[in-house]
């Protein structure tokens, strides 16, 4: 594994670096700040010491970024494939117009994640969140999955307000059975004993790459949030 | 070519701020490295500080700092300055010249206490008295701006990026419990001192990041309570809206916000009976000072810092703790630049105000 | 002297659709159309058309058409055949000319010369479908003392308000000038959408009371149908003291629209005409309308708000600072363009000026006079679609008053008739035959439809501009932007011309 201490480097330098690196395996440290980092990338393993600034991963295509911190805003946007994994928690809009891939967040996310992600073909992108998520969670979500585990514990709700605002595909998971304030009438909601088995795969998944036991998250209660065909969002226009 | 102030100047920008509130103090130096980390929000056409507590000698004292196009303004301020305050010392600021930094205006610092007569005379509480001759020197004497006017505290400011502008302000050979800063991102080149941020008036400075929506219905509403809004930027009427609201209306901060950054009927529709009420009447009383569109804005006043964001959190906001010291900024890479191992990292909530004040105002007051 | 005036509009019949099944005899109250019994076939007189187009809608084989006639003097471009036949009616008659509805000359119409602004890059748009954005809103006064609880919790010391869902209002149509099923429909258009509609100065029904929470009930000079419960039931008073279709003048409605219903809700007798005198008598000078507005607020216990309505005349931006500091808490100004159910023509098309100067002025000077949280603002007197409201309140307005617009969604179509009483679409009538035309439940349904599309409307604009509520849009001119006018017209309106930077 190749090391590039980002130490007072700005993001161009950083990213022309992780180009022009000769091995897949990068381990970055001293991150401050640096944006757009591995963005459009498709093989590469990369680890992150530090904050990464905005727009990690965008585009990624494939490989997997793991962050031994926290990231700042838009993660993952408009990402097509691979994973990104962060030790820490993620800002705002992250997982921004998702197409492929998955996030995992060990803890919170900010305002606005999985803000219009959808899916395409065979891919289906996938956020999974440890702790709790900001209000206007899955916002115009057209595709894929959000699952919300509600371990942080300073006691707040598992998520903001406005949840599913102009929901129109894919599915929320919100661990509990508590309804998020306000839902819009264009968003169904029920409560399941057990999770389908993609999203029980995204959480095992996501415990195991944080080091906790899956049985608790499994053996209990969620919240799914889908759109409803029935009641769908609809501007009413007449011909002039 | 047009200054700020005679055409509206669109910004983005990146904010920071910090405040040790035990008390103790600090030089500019950490808001210089924080801010440096944001570079790609700035683009060299703005930047600036605040310092709180720099002035410890002089803390009895309302600092103006002066910016002149030349020696007739400068002449001119000095006269009007004189009539109306007694100038307790008087000095150009130290600058270092630097590559980064040019076509500065010349740069004075006075220490002032209003005269007793004309204060009285002025049947003015002496706040307002001291704010009304800033805007006189402002609206009134070509060439001439006031930049800074808080007791205790002090904004350093300029066209350039603002971890080259700290520079030139030597801040790092200033010590005080807080200090904000801000790097501008103009969509336009007013190449006009005056125009970079921080905005202050008294002790009150505002740094703030985006661009609202509501920005002529909050102008026309606030001019209606002697303000102008001459430099027609974002930052200038949030302040004059903050001086209104607290200063002039007595209102506290988290009154303040809940009017600037009001939450939405819907929101307020849920919270319990008391809270729904006040928030409620906020908006009924200060609908014109509903701030809309992206902002986050980071309020200086003596003793404290307040982190602001718009409701719908358009802008980004980190605030962080490590024992006694807070801090907020744009990013949080900003944060950890300067500190990085944090007891304590978060995301205000939009419209939620982070107040952050020192154990013991009264000490500095 | 035989004067035959060739009639304005030609009914054309299709003789191959027409089945003579004599629908448009029974429809029309204008006698329009008769059924000759020699020939077995319909006929109409042209003459007596006034082209409200009722035939031409219920007409159940399209067989009708109204077009303008093309029997015409000889071309004058100063000397109009309506201008002729004006001459022709008055030299006949000695009388004075009466018309209805709004100015229908080419005035200039200045929410046709303002563009509004939308984001791009610098900040975002919104999207108004999903995202949270407000058209709540509060009317009266802001003026507030800040006091506080022992608690240090802020005490209410606001005068009464009027909330509103949405920036628009019902403006003032009486009893008497539009018929039962009317105030009905807008009535329970105006609670549904939690907005108001304003009783005019005849008086409330009984019936009605119970819309109370959403009725501005309005005195005028006539004082018709104005005691204590009047006062009581209403969310607000709106005192009259002019109308923008007739500045200056008082009303008059004639004793044949005086029917048992109308005559009990004016509380005058039956039959006997109704006439508002042009001043209220006891309203000579500014601090006049103080002693009147307070005297009101006194009967009803400070419990509700009252609005001055006036018409927008030269001096409107002092007189607007008069009414701020005579205690009202709102001000409506009716433009020169604004409706009517009886004017006389000369005073409609020229007296007044345009809502939309007459707004500017006077936000901008309870500006600079430090007084504009004395009061809210409705504007009134032609807003007819979501850009102009879009437009009032980017001008300075807190609200719209819309009265054509109304009518229009109940099925009103213009004919600008309703001086005759004869209103075939049982709006402005009072003719029972006539009134049951109009039925409550649809035009309740109409107006509710044409408010929430306007809604929906204002909230697209404004989330194009990133503003998301109602109370950020107002005033904020620099929304606006103008073309197509001078520099004294901008400054007037306090905008800029389209493409100058802010």
């Amino acid at each position: 594994m190749q090391t590039i201490d980002a130490n007072k480097m700005e993001s161009v330098a950083l990213n022309a670096a992780l180009r022009a690196a000769g091995t897949r395996e990068i381990r970055i440290g001293h991150c401050v700040g640096q944006r757009y980092i591995g963005t459009g990338l498709s093989d590469c393993f990369l680890e992150i010491d530090g904050t990464p600034g905005n727009a990690l991963g965008a585009y990624l295509n494939g490989g997997v970024i793991r962050v031994r911190g926290n990231v700042q805003e838009a993660t993952g946007d408009t990402m097509n494939g691979g994973e990104i994994v962060v030790d820490g928690s993620a800002g705002d809009a992250t997982g921004y117009a998702m197409r492929g891939g998955k996030i995992f967040v060990r803890g919170d996310v900010g305002y606005r994640c999985g803000i219009h992600i959808k899916a395409y073909r065979e891919n289906r992108p996938a956020i999974v969140i440890g702790g709790r998520a900001g209000s206007f969670l899955g916002e115009y979500q057209a595709g894929g999955v959000i699952i919300v585990l509600g371990l942080h514990e300073d006691g707040r709700p598992i998520v903001g307000n406005f949840c599913g605002t102009g929901m129109h595909g894919g599915e929320i998971f919100l661990r509990g059975s508590e309804l998020p304030a306000r839902l819009p009438a264009q968003v169904r909601a029920e409560e399941i004993g057990t999770l389908p088995d993609e999203a029980e795969a995204l959480v095992r998944e996501w415990c195991s790459l944080f080091e906790r036991d899956p049985a608790p998250l499994l053996r209990t209660h969620y919240i799914r949030l889908t759109p409803d065909s029935g009641n769908p969002y609809r501007q009413l226009y007449v011909g002039n | 070519m047009l200054k700020e102030g005679q055409f509206r100047n669109l910004s983005g920008c990146a904010v920071a701020g910090v405040i040790d509130r035990s008390g103790g103090v600090m030089s500019g130096e950490g808001m210089i490295e924080a801010i440096s980390v944001m570079h790609d929000r700035s683009n060299g056409l703005g930047g600036g500080f605040a310092g709180y507590g720099i002035y410890p000698h002089y803390k009895d004292f309302y600092a103006f700092h002066l910016f002149y196009d030349g020696k007739d303004a400068q002449s001119e301020t000095e006269a009007f300055i004189g009539r109306h305050f007694e100038i307790v010392y008087s000095s150009e600021i130290q600058t270092r010249k630097l590559p980064a930094v040019t076509d500065e205006p010349l740069i004075f610092r006075y220490f002032l206490a209003p005269l007793p007569r004309k204060l009285a005379r002025s049947h003015l509480d002496e706040r307002e008295y001291v704010a009304r001759c800033v805007n006189r020197v402002n609206a009134q004497i070509e060439g001439a701006y006031v930049f800074s006017s808080g007791k205790n505290m002090g904004i350093f400011k300029g066209v350039g990026y603002p971890e080259d502008i700290g520079r030139f302000y030597r801040l790092e050979e200033y010590a005080g419990y807080a200090w904000t800063c801000h790097g501008r991102y103009p969509t336009n080149t007013p190449g006009w001192w005056g125009g970079a941020h921080p905005f202050g008036l008294l002790d009150f400075s505002v740094v703030h990041n985006g661009e609202i929506s509501s920005y002529d219905a909050n102008r026309r509403y606030i001019e209606m309570f002697g303000y102008q809004c001459t430099l027609h930027t974002d930052t200038e009427v949030i302040t004059y809206i903050v001086d209104y609201l607290i200063r002039r209306r007595g209102l506290t901060l988290e009154e303040t916000a809940h009017v600037v950054a009001a939450s939405f009927w819907s929101t307020i529709a849920e919270k319990e009976e008391s809270t729904r009420r006040q928030e409620t009447l906020l908006r009924r009383m200060f609908p014109s000072l509903l701030v809309t569109g992206p902002f986050s804005i980071i309020l200086g006043y003596t003793g404290g810092l307040m982190a602001l964001g718009d409701r719908l959190k358009l802008r980004s906001t980190v605030c962080a703790e490590k024992g006694d010291i807070a801090y907020i900024a744009s990013e949080e890479s900003a944060i950890r630049k300067i500190s990085p191992d944090l007891d304590k990292v978060f995301s205000p909530a939009g419209g939620e105000p982070v107040i952050y004040e020192l154990y013991d105002r009264e000490a500095v007051q | 002297m035989s004067m035959y005036l060739p009639p304005e509009f030609e009914v054309v019949r299709s003789a191959e659709r027409c089945v003579n099944c004599r629908l448009c005899e029974r429809e029309c109250s204008f006698l329009v159309h008769t059924y000759d019994k020699k020939t077995g076939r319909m006929r109409a007189d042209s003459a007596k058309c006034v082209n409200c187009h009722r035939c031409v809608c219920m007409c159940p084989t399209h067989a009708l058409k109204v077009v303008k006639s093309d029997d015409a003097y000889r071309p004058n471009a100063n000397w109009s055949m309506q201008t002729m036949h004006e001459i022709y009616k008055q030299a006949e008659s000695g009388g004075i000319l009466l018309s209805s509805m709004g100015n229908p000359n080419p005035q200039p119409v200045f929410w046709d010369r303002l563009l509004i602004n939308a984001s791009q890059v610098t900040n975002p748009p919104i999207d108004p479908l999903r995202e949270p954005m407000e058209t709540r809103l509060w009317l009266g006064k802001r003026t507030a003392r800040i006091e506080r609880d022992a608690q240090g919790r802020l005490k209410n010391t606001l005068a009464p308000q009027l909330r509103l869902e949405v920036p628009v209002l019902f403006s003032a149509m009486s009893y008497g000038s539009i018929s039962y099923n009317a105030h009905e429909a807008l009535a329970r258009a105006a609670e549904e959408l939690g907005t108001y509609y304003n009783t005019g100065e005849g008086g409330l029904h009984r019936d009605f009371y119970r819309y109370g929470g959403n009725t501005i009930v309005q005195v005028a000079s006539g004082r018709f149908g104005v005691f204590k419960e009047y006062l009581e039931r209403a969310a607000a008073i709106e005192i009259k003291m002019g109308q923008g279709a007739k500045p200056g003048i008082g009303g008059h409605l004639p004793g044949a629209k005086i029917t048992e219903d109308v005559s009990e809700t004016r509380m005058i007798p039956q039959g006997a005409d109704a006439i508002s005198p042009a001043p209220h008598h006891d309203i000579y000078s500014i601090e006049d309308l103080r002693q009147l507005v307070i005297s009101l607020k006194e009967a009803t216990n400070y419990q509700k708000p009252v609005i001055v309505k006036v018409a927008a005349v030269h001096n409107a931006a002092a007189i607007a600072s008069g009414i701020a500091r005579s205690g009202a808490d709102m001000i409506a100004i009716d433009g020169y363009r604004g409706g009517t159910g009886a004017a006389p023509t000369r005073i409609r098309d020229n007296v007044g000026i345009p809502i939309e100067l007459a707004l500017a002025q006077i936000d901008q000077r309870l500006r600079e006079e430090g007084i504009r949280d004395e009061v809210s603002l409705i504007a009134g007197g032609s807003v007819r679609s979501s850009a102009d409201v879009v437009k009032a309140i980017a001008l300075g307005a807190d609200a719209c008053y819309i009265g054509t617009a109304a009518l229009l969604a109940l099925g009103c179509h213009l004919c600008r008739s309703c001086h005759t009483g004869n209103c075939n679409w049982g709006i402005a009538t009072q003719r029972p035959e006539l009134v049951k035309r109009l039925d409550p439940e649809t035009g309740y349904r109409r107006l509710v439809n044409l408010v929430t599309a306007w809604k929906h409307e204002i909230q697209e604009m404004m989330g194009g501009m990133g503003i998301n509520s109602v109370e950020a849009l107002r005033g904020n001119r620099l929304m606006l932007r103008g073309v197509g006018m001078t520099d004294r017209e901008l400054s007037l309106l306090g905008v800029r011309y389209a493409g100058e930077n802010m």
